[in-house]
């Protein structure tokens, strides 16, 4: 698809930030060692991880769970997470009987402080487009099959709230530490496209190089 | 061919760029963009340009005096191909060349003085405004929330001149208020510098076959975040009893005139 493209020509996009970056700072309006700053934050400080400490911390403390779906925002800065379109978090969580899924059709709006920026399959104009009106379709096309019993949820991130979705915690973790289970929780099963797999046990293959 | 590289903008860019915002980026319910295709380990940023362009706007924000609201109308105001060839930080780069001229901070030719050879400039920063945004009086007091949790409302049919965070997928349909979530900016009227019109948001929960017909299926919700000037009461009306003894004889009346026509 076209708007996946990432073009890298020396006439492209690649030219005129250039262009622009160059006479911004000509102008003193811009000083390149703040650029990359912001851009070394967003590179290696500020992704997914951080939300999945935020999940484990929830699957694993009940006062935790309980702050963090009254008061996202306030439970997330607990563990210092806190920035741009972090302002207004809101936690939903699955369940069983109850599936929540978070799209952005009018762009691509996300929490960038737990989830840091978005893939680009969110961004994508079949994602954006197709979540609201066929949500199991989505959700197959990353392997998802929920039975039909199963409500779905489907939140379109229209105004300035940011949400965080709360997967559930398989089976078969009883035993592990909130560290070990952020290690398991996924971006995508906090937008809500996948759910979280058990955990293969200890000593049995791995089934693929992606697991 | 004379060459382009300096052509001042026409006035068929500008009615090109037209501020009316029933746009292409609305696309909740399209169909034919095909499956989702998640990428296996994907990086945060794809090309070296691409960070440089989330940094930059991310700092021209406060250079310039840009809010979120007219950014992201920004980016509804390129045309629709272009929209649709752009990828998402291309969208960004278009949006913020647009901004940075429209507000004066650097002007089209300068900006495109600097562009090396081979670079189409035509679709470069595209103004549609000439003049800096038309002063207005701000209301800065919330009004009262109108609505409360558990309220039938119906989203307004509009179709605004300029920005909105109203999909057309949920207009003119019922749903129900689910949350309030307090007071927040209006995006319509501050994309435009025309006041902030602090307002309720709510979390309005509509079941899918309200928005989508019958066939979809039973057990889905769509839950959004709506303004409170997106939506109007759909409470059931009580009619006062007055009403209600003058609409019996009204309703008699239409009887008898068709038994005349028989």
């Amino acid at each position: 698809m076209s708007e996946n493209h990432h073009d890298t020509s020396e006439s492209g996009p690649a030219a005129r930030v250039k262009a622009l970056e160059t006479l911004l700072a000509e102008k003193g309006l811009l000083d390149p060692a703040a650029v990359d700053s912001v851009v070394d934050t967003y590179e290696t400080k500020v992704g997914p991880r951080n939300g999945a400490r935020v999940v484990a911390k929830a699957w694993t403390d009940p006062e935790y769970r309980a702050r963090l779906l009254k008061d996202a925002t306030a439970a997330v800065q607990e563990l210092g997470y806190a920035g741009p379109e972090g302002g207004h978090l809101v936690a939903i969580e699955n369940s069983e009987r109850i599936h929540n899924l978070v799209v952005c059709t009018l762009c691509s709006c996300y929490p960038w402080p737990v989830l840091g920026l978005p893939p680009v399959w969110y961004k994508s104009f079949a994602y954006r487009s197709r979540a609201v009106s066929d949500p199991r379709g989505v959700l197959r096309d990353f392997g998802t099959e929920l039975p039909n019993d199963v409500e779905i949820r489907v939140w379109d991130s229209s105004a300035e709230i940011r949400y965080l979705v709360i997967p559930e915690r398989p089976a078969g973790t009883e035993g592990m530490s909130a560290d070990e289970l952020a290690e398991i929780v996924t971006r995508d099963s906090m937008v809500g496209v996948t759910k979280i797999a058990a955990p293969a046990r200890r000593g049995s293959k791995k089934k693929s190089a992606t697991e | 061919m004379p060459a382009f590289t300096k052509r001042l903008l026409t006035a068929a860019d500008v009615h090109h760029n037209s501020l009316r915002m029933n746009g292409v980026h609305d696309m909740g319910g399209m169909d034919g963009f095909g499956p989702v295709t998640p990428e296996q380990n994907e990086p945060v940023f794809h090309a070296e340009w691409e960070p440089r362009v989330f940094a930059l706007s991310n700092l021209a924000f406060g250079v310039a005096g840009i809010n979120i609201d007219e950014f992201r109308h920004a980016i509804e105001r390129l045309p629709p191909d272009r929209y649709l060839a752009s990828s998402y930080y291309e969208r960004w780069l278009g949006a913020l060349e647009t901004l940075l001229v429209e507000r004066g901070v650097i002007t089209r030719v300068e900006l495109i003085a600097k562009q090396p050879a081979g670079v189409d400039t035509s679709a470069i920063a595209r103004p549609a405004k000439t003049s800096g945004p038309a002063p207005a009086k701000d209301r800065l007091k919330a009004r009262r929330a109108r609505f409360v949790k558990g309220d039938r409302v119906r989203a307004r049919v509009i179709n605004p001149s300029g920005h909105t965070r109203l999909p057309r997928y949920v207009r003119g349909k019922r749903g129900v208020i689910l949350r309030d979530w307090g007071v927040f900016v209006f995006p319509d009227t501050n994309a435009h510098h025309a006041g902030t019109r602090p307002q309720h948001c709510y979390s309005v929960s509509f079941d899918a076959r309200e928005l989508w017909g019958k066939s979809a299926a039973s057990r889905e919700r769509l839950n959004i975040d709506l303004w409170e000037d997106y939506l109007e009461s759909d409470a059931p009306k009580s009619k006062p009893r007055s009403a209600k003894r003058k609409a019996r004889p009204q309703h008699a009346k239409r009887a008898s005139r068709s038994e005349k026509k028989r």
